[in-house]
């Protein structure tokens, strides 16, 4: 009779402590929490359900976050889409000499990590007479235009109907009614399946944290484009929304030498954009594959 | 960039004059950019007015190294002009360091004789050589209407003028107009995308 209480308090302490050390095993990423996690980073909503209030308090963490971090004062803006505008870009093959002044405007405006010199904008230098993209150079160093060559800007096509949007598990990205397709960086959570799903391999992932000096960094950002993207997650040409939403030009444009850039609304039909449509050669890349790109590449005479 | 900017000049003001006067192929005489707004409310487009209407380069650099530019007035305001050679072998005292290449331009084509602040256009007119768009447009024709839609020649400020206004390149901010084709350059530095280097660290996913 003595034994038979014995070996169920064994066993009852047995289970006890093995749920204990489960539960203390679960909870461990809590432990660590507060060093790369805030309380209000964990409860942040998605983009799309935050109240404006809720995204005050996001935006102004997000400051204080850059501050504590990378030692800048920044401004981050949540900037909404203007009614009436579908935004076009559209680039001339003829002009472009490969000197990568786009790519580097990019580098700077949109607060690139330093150490791997990224940027949004690849350029291709392509064989005359060839459009073979696979064998295409985006590394050369050499004085160009080079003879025998043409250059071709890659960037996000802000496809109409963009496949990366589709393959997304958690809809941290999305296209925008202006046409812009967004990462919402806190929501992200890394996969790279649309890296994977963008035939103009227009993504980029954050392999580490971004490295940039404080004087280097641009203060002007918004929460969905240029502020500086943590760890983890995926980012994107946004056409530099947090200017063009306000009016500006986006900086790729304003950078470029030869005026091959050509930006503007869709839905303005006496737009730049719209006479470059109506007047040029234009094509868009991969057509059949039925992204409907919105940047254009077109030719002169 | 900024370079361009530190000399603007209203050169053309609202839409409905600059870009409007010309647009080669259009005869209508004048196309709003945006049909819902009044041209009254648009912010102006201010074409560069490029220091290569208005000196010339030295030779010399200056401490830093950065080549100088002469007004033409030093020069020119106090002793008065040889006259225009048919070739760049005429040329014996001054502006020998030009290169000119410019198809079978002669001096006199675009230049008046005689008045160095001055051009002429094909049909005799002449104009302060400010306005040299007018006269790279005679023969540029194409490059001109593809300019006036914003298609030719890089731009600064607002793609919406309803919100800002607009700095466009004059043709000579990027050609040289005795020798027009653009030099070849040395591009911006490279990605070092990880994937682009042998040496890099690999990780199961690349």
């Amino acid at each position: 009779m003595s034994e038979t209480p014995k070996r169920r308090v064994a066993l009852k302490v047995l289970g006890a402590t093995l749920g204990a050390g489960a539960f203390a095993r679960t909870m461990a990423p809590l432990a660590s929490w507060s060093k790369d996690l805030s309380m209000g980073e964990f409860l942040q909503k998605h983009y799309s359900e935050m109240t404006p209030e809720e995204m005050q308090g996001v935006l102004r963490r997000l400051e204080s976050d850059t501050k504590r971090e990378y030692g800048r004062d920044v401004n981050i803006r949540d900037i909404r889409p203007t009614e009436g505008v579908e935004f076009g870009y559209a680039l001339n093959l003829s002009v472009c000499i490969g000197c990568r002044k786009c790519a580097e405007a990019c580098h700077n405006e949109n607060n690139h990590d330093r150490s791997t010199n990224n940027s949004y904008i690849r350029v291709l230098e392509m064989e005359q007479g060839s459009f073979d993209m696979e064998k295409g150079n985006t590394t050369y160093t050499h004085a160009v235009p080079a003879p025998g060559k043409y250059y071709m800007p890659v960037q996000c096509q802000q496809c109409n109907n963009p496949p990366c949007v589709n393959v997304c598990p958690v809809q941290a990205t999305w296209k925008e009614p202006d046409g812009i397709v967004v990462v919402d960086y806190n929501w992200c959570i890394g996969c790279r399946y649309c890296e994977a799903a963008c035939p103009y391999h227009a993504r980029r992932f954050n392999w580490t944290k971004p490295e940039i000096p404080a004087e280097e960094i641009n203060p002007d950002q918004a929460y969905l484009s240029n502020r500086i993207r943590p760890q983890g997650v995926m980012e994107k040409c946004t056409f530099c929304l947090h200017r063009t939403r306000e009016g500006r030009l986006p900086a790729c444009l304003e950078a470029c030498p030869t005026g091959a850039r050509v930006f503007g609304n869709l839905l303005d039909p006496n737009s730049e954009i719209r006479w470059v449509l109506a007047n040029k050669r234009v094509f868009v890349l991969k057509e059949d594959l039925g992204t409907e790109p919105r940047f254009f590449y077109f030719f002169d005479e | 960039m900024p370079i361009f900017l530190s000399s603007q000049r209203l050169v053309a003001v609202l839409s409905g004059i600059a870009l409007a006067a010309m647009v080669g192929c259009k005869p209508s005489p004048a196309s709003q950019p945006l049909p819902t707004s009044k041209t009254d409310q648009l912010h102006p487009v201010v074409i560069n007015d490029p220091p290569r209407l208005s000196s010339i380069e030295s030779g010399a650099t200056d401490p830093r190294g950065a080549p100088t530019r002469v007004a033409c007035q030093t020069c020119h305001a106090l002793r008065q002009s040889n006259p225009l050679p048919a070739s760049m072998e005429g040329l014996t005292t001054f502006h020998q360091h030009m290169v000119f290449k410019h198809g079978d331009s002669t001096c006199t084509s675009c230049h008046v004789e005689g008045r160095h602040d001055r051009i002429h256009l094909a049909n005799g007119k002449q104009l302060p050589l400010t306005e040299a768009l007018s006269l790279c447009a005679q023969c540029h024709g194409p490059q001109y209407r593809d300019y006036q839609h914003g298609s030719h020649g890089g731009m600064n400020g607002y793609w919406d003028r309803q919100r800002g206004p607009r700095t466009r390149n004059h043709c000579v901010d990027c050609h040289d107009p005795h020798a027009p084709q653009i030099p070849a350059v040395m591009p911006a530095a490279p990605p070092r995308d990880r994937f682009l280097h042998a040496g890099a660290e690999k990780t199961p996913h690349e």
